[in-house]
């Protein structure tokens, strides 16, 4: 029997995606059974940041509608061994999945799985509450701005409020330079304002955008800060003891670029 | 705080942004959780320095009345209005009777 973790944020574009592509491909590495399953349904986009859009036949409607069966749906990575995706449906809305069908879902998944990883859609709404009724653990992602930490604090009181008790919380894109300057709210700000525990901190790391570009988590590689960052909290998750990763500038000016030009291939 | 990138922000007369952010964030969430908007607790704040005024001398500049929570807990629910009002004297005893 797995467990389903949902990946959550509040506000869009902090990096939810991103970070179940990239945790649920390094649970994948790591030798367990993974799932994901894209919650965002009528924006589905896990597919391409993982680079598997070209292989949906059906989708998490499909499967509650009872027009294919479940493991017809499940698209298999032929990258990581062990991690499958769910993807969301593109033509309909979030309304299309209710809450008793995606708890009898996760509950089938788990089954199978030993993670299953839920790519929560931005907002409060439906969708929302659809993607945590069935979890067992939660994790907030966040970035350092007023914004995001202010809708991460409303997701977490609505988390405690819907008995999810196990909270965790993923800083993603820090800036050692703005933290430095003075700028950026650093991790002791945040986790004070928040009052949650830190599963991992991220880096802001250009890899990223690379990365989508290609379909490839950078956890795979695991040679850029992101993607080091990425291996670290999947190793927390599998309950290992890793100490925080060192913030560091990114390179900047003409030697930098020289050399990280030489360093790839 | 990289004590270097702040000494050269310093020399260059630019603020340092994040204790605002901070400060502003801590304030708002307060708000939000405990669902009281902060032009409700000015609207109690007048009423209570009305209803002390008609008996009393109080020092409007000195006063302090805010919404705060209890406990160290941030997320707990309970919050309480913490009030620090200097009285000089009493203003009259007419009223009572």
């Amino acid at each position: 029997m797995g467990e389903a973790i949902v990946i959550t944020s509040g506000k869009g574009g902090v990096g939810k995606t991103t970070t179940t592509a990239n945790l649920g491909t390094g649970l994948a590495m790591r030798g367990h059974k993974v799932v994901l399953v894209d919650a965002d349904i009528g924006l589905r986009n896990l597919d391409v940041v993982i680079g598997l859009e070209n292989r949906i036949v059906y989708d998490i409607v499909d499967v509650v509608e009872g027009a294919c069966k479940l493991k017809n749906a499940l698209i298999k990575d032929k990258r990581t061994e062990g991690l499958y995706l769910l993807p969301a449906a593109q033509t309909r809305d979030k309304t299309a999945v209710s809450n008793e069908q995606m708890t009898k879902l996760v509950a089938e998944l788990k089954e199978d799985f030993e993670y299953v990883l839920i790519d929560c859609p931005a907002g409060i709404e439906h969708g929302f509450k659809n993607s945590i009724i069935a979890a067992d653990k939660a994790i907030v992602v966040t970035v350092p701005e007023v914004s995001a930490v202010r809708d991460a604090d409303r997701i977490i009181g609505l988390l405690l409020a819907n008995e999810v008790s196990y909270v965790k919380l993923i800083i993603n894109r820090l800036r050692k330079d703005m933290i430095d300057a003075g700028n950026m709210l650093n991790i002791d700000d945040t986790l004070e304002i928040l009052s949650v525990d830190l599963l991992g901190i991220v880096p802001e790391d250009t890899e990223i955008i690379r990365s989508s570009n290609i379909g490839e988590p950078v956890v795979i590689k695991g040679d850029t800060p992101s993607g080091i960052a990425y291996r670290n909290i999947v190793a927390r998750i599998l309950g290992e003891d890793v100490p925080l990763m060192e913030l560091k500038k990114e390179p900047k000016g003409f030697f930098a670029s020289i050399k990280k030009l030489f360093s790839r291939k | 705080m990289g004590t270097w990138a702040s000494f050269i922000q310093k020399l260059m007369g630019k603020n340092q942004t994040k204790d605002v952010a901070k400060e502003r964030l801590k304030l708002v969430l307060f708000h939000d959780r405990t669902e009281i908007p902060p032009a409700l607790v000015d609207v109690i704040k007048d009423e209570i320095i009305a209803v002390l005024d008609k008996y009393l001398d109080i020092d409007k500049e000195k006063m302090d009345v805010e919404l705060t929570k209890l406990g160290e807990e941030s997320r707990s629910s309970t919050s309480a209005l913490v009030a620090n009002i200097p009285v000089r004297g009493v203003k009259s005893t007419k009223k009572i009777q």
